[in-house]
């Protein structure tokens, strides 16, 4: 019998797909479709303090094997997380859940986190200082390794809950950043969030999406972000979870043999809601026909 | 898998028909299981084969055995569409959205179809009079070669009630029926008593301020999305009862409930 469990910071996972925030709602919608509490954990929509709308639509364009989104956190806002959506997912999900927290100042992070840190099914914070499709604050935070250290340290001085800092590829050095966090405190590391996109409909000769660019993802960016879980497994000490287009079983072992001690599935979750079933029924077949017998042994495998 | 699955919606459905009714425009019949379908005016989301994300098309009609839609080429993705031949097997997911609330229809219900806003207008056409209710269809289309279904919609009415239904039709550029929009064709139905509609934003506009807020309309709103199933939050629509999703609390609204 394969072993496919894995841990996150003292956080053990039946398995390591884990659904990515935006791309799974508050897990309703699919505990409608399949039972979610087949999935190691998952990261849910990204909060904020204030409820939001997002950004204008139309905000969703079609890419080659990929998509753009510019979503740009729409949420309910932190209060009707904790009030609502929280207690409707105990009562359907009873697996660890990882908190998305956005913000746009280091005080709404901290904020955030500190409130989350009293929601005991909460077993991880993963904070996203990487979001591509908000002026002010997301991914502002998370180009330079200084505002990045900053707003780790400020959230860690709030929460005794391992906190994953959510990366964005849209940086020269992605490495840099990495172990800025990891220097600062932070338990552990997420990337990638989308690559900042556009597309452009040649009929009207204006950009698809309203607010002209937004974040990149799907299938067409997964060798960019086995390549940088890669580049940051050499550079920290620190667990990472790994995503950015992964689509199939075959997609989670590669992301693991970069370095990745859990991955999640984004875009993939939107064309087809029955990716994460599929993939976590085929791992273990999977693992069986490449030898492996417990997957954490390939974590970082590829780096030899 | 089948274990952990509650809902299967997403399914394979086999082409059966694929013919053009008008300028860029196609009816697609395919054959399988609707059981998931609940209500005229949803729609389902098509895995076109060489695309990432989904086409949402709107159902024009069903029945046990499999769906109708119309849909217009507008890019890539439905020009592939309208390449595929019967046979071929298109992956659906289905029953996507609320439906028309055909309970919530009145006397005298006018019916209101903008160019490819027209097909889910037929099925919930079929519904109503299916029902006994007393319909009016008015049908807006660009220039006389874009019209469809005005004929689908009179012989309907004689199948199912036997008698003649008023259809009327406007044409932008003045080519066929009336010349102007769906509200130039309003004349002489003072006891409507609401109103349903699937069109572009400015005639759902246009009608609801005909009306004027005094009788309530159904309002089917079309918007770009991700999923179709409302986990994404692509399609947010703003509403005076708060944030809603277009595919999932939609694609239907009530009309005083949006804020044009």
């Amino acid at each position: 019998m394969v072993d496919i469990s894995t841990e996150l910071s003292g956080v053990k996972l039946d398995n390591p797909i884990i659904p990515a925030s935006g791309t799974f709602g508050f897990g309703a919608e699919f505990n409608n479709l399949y039972d979610i509490n087949i999935l190691g954990s998952f990261s849910f929509k990204g909060t904020t303090k204030e409820p939001r709308f997002g950004n204008p639509t139309p905000r969703i364009a079609e890419c080659r094997d990929g998509m753009i989104n510019s979503v740009g956190l729409a949420n309910p806002g932190i209060d009707a997380v904790i009030n609502e959506e929280l207690p409707a997912l105990r009562d359907v999900f009873h697996k660890p859940i990882i908190a998305n927290i956005s913000g746009f100042s280091v005080d709404e992070y901290k904020y955030c986190c500190e409130r989350m840190n009293k929601e005991d099914q909460v077993e991880i914070l993963e904070v996203n200082i990487s979001c591509p499709n908000v002026h002010a604050g997301g991914m502002a935070f998370g180009t330079t390794p200084d505002a990045a250290a900053e707003v780790t340290a400020a959230v860690k001085s709030v929460t005794d809950k391992p906190v994953y800092m959510k990366l964005s590829p849209n940086v020269t050095s992605i490495t840099d950043i990495a172990v800025a966090c990891e220097a600062a405190g932070a338990d552990g590391i997420s990337l990638i969030n989308t690559l900042l996109g556009m597309r452009i409909d040649i009929k009207r000769g204006r950009p698809v999406i309203a607010n002209k660019m937004g974040g990149f993802s799907g299938p067409a960016i997964f060798p960019v972000a086995v390549r940088m879980v890669y580049q940051v497994y050499d550079a920290v000490n620190i667990p990472i979870i790994g995503m950015g287009g992964v689509s199939t079983a075959e997609d989670v072992i590669e992301m693991m043999m970069a370095g990745a001690s859990a991955v999640e599935v984004g875009a993939a979750n939107l064309v087809d809601p029955f990716t994460c079933p599929k993939i976590i029924e085929r791992l273990p077949k999977l693992c069986e026909e490449l030898k492996i017998n417990k997957l954490t042994d390939i974590i970082g495998r590829a780096h030899g | 898998m089948e274990e952990y699955i509650r809902k299967q919606i997403d399914q394979e459905l086999t082409i059966i028909s694929n013919e053009k009714i008008a300028n860029d425009v196609y009816r697609m019949s395919l054959n399988g299981d609707t059981s998931l379908i609940t209500a005229p005016g949803q729609f389902i989301n098509i895995k076109v084969p060489g695309f990432y994300l989904r086409r949402p098309i709107s159902i024009s009609d069903y029945d046990d055995e499999g769906v109708t839609i119309i849909y217009k080429v507008v890019g890539n993705g439905t020009d592939a569409l309208c390449r595929m031949r019967p046979g071929d097997t298109l992956m659906c997911l289905m029953g996507l959205g609320n439906g028309f609330d055909v309970n919530a229809c009145g006397d005298h219900t006018l019916l209101v179809g903008g160019g490819v806003g027209t097909p889910p207008i037929y099925g919930l056409a079929k519904a109503l009079l299916a029902l006994g209710k007393r319909v009016t269809v008015v049908l807006g289309f660009g220039s006389q070669g874009d019209v469809f279904y005005e004929d689908e919609f009179k012989d309907l009415s004689k199948i199912l009630s036997g008698k003649d239904l008023d259809v009327r039709v406007a044409t932008v550029d003045g080519s066929y029926g009336t010349k102007g929009f769906v509200t130039d064709c309003l004349k002489g139905l003072d006891d409507v008593t609401d109103y349903c509609a699937c069109g572009p934003i400015p005639m759902l506009k246009a009608l609801y301020g005909y009306y004027d807020g005094k009788i309530l309309g159904q309002l089917s709103f079309e918007e770009r999305m991700g999923c179709g199933f409302g986990a994404c939050v692509g399609c947010s629509l703003n509403t005076k009862s708060g944030f809603k999703k277009v595919c999932k609390d939609g694609p239907i609204f009530w009309s005083q409930d949006v804020i044009f």
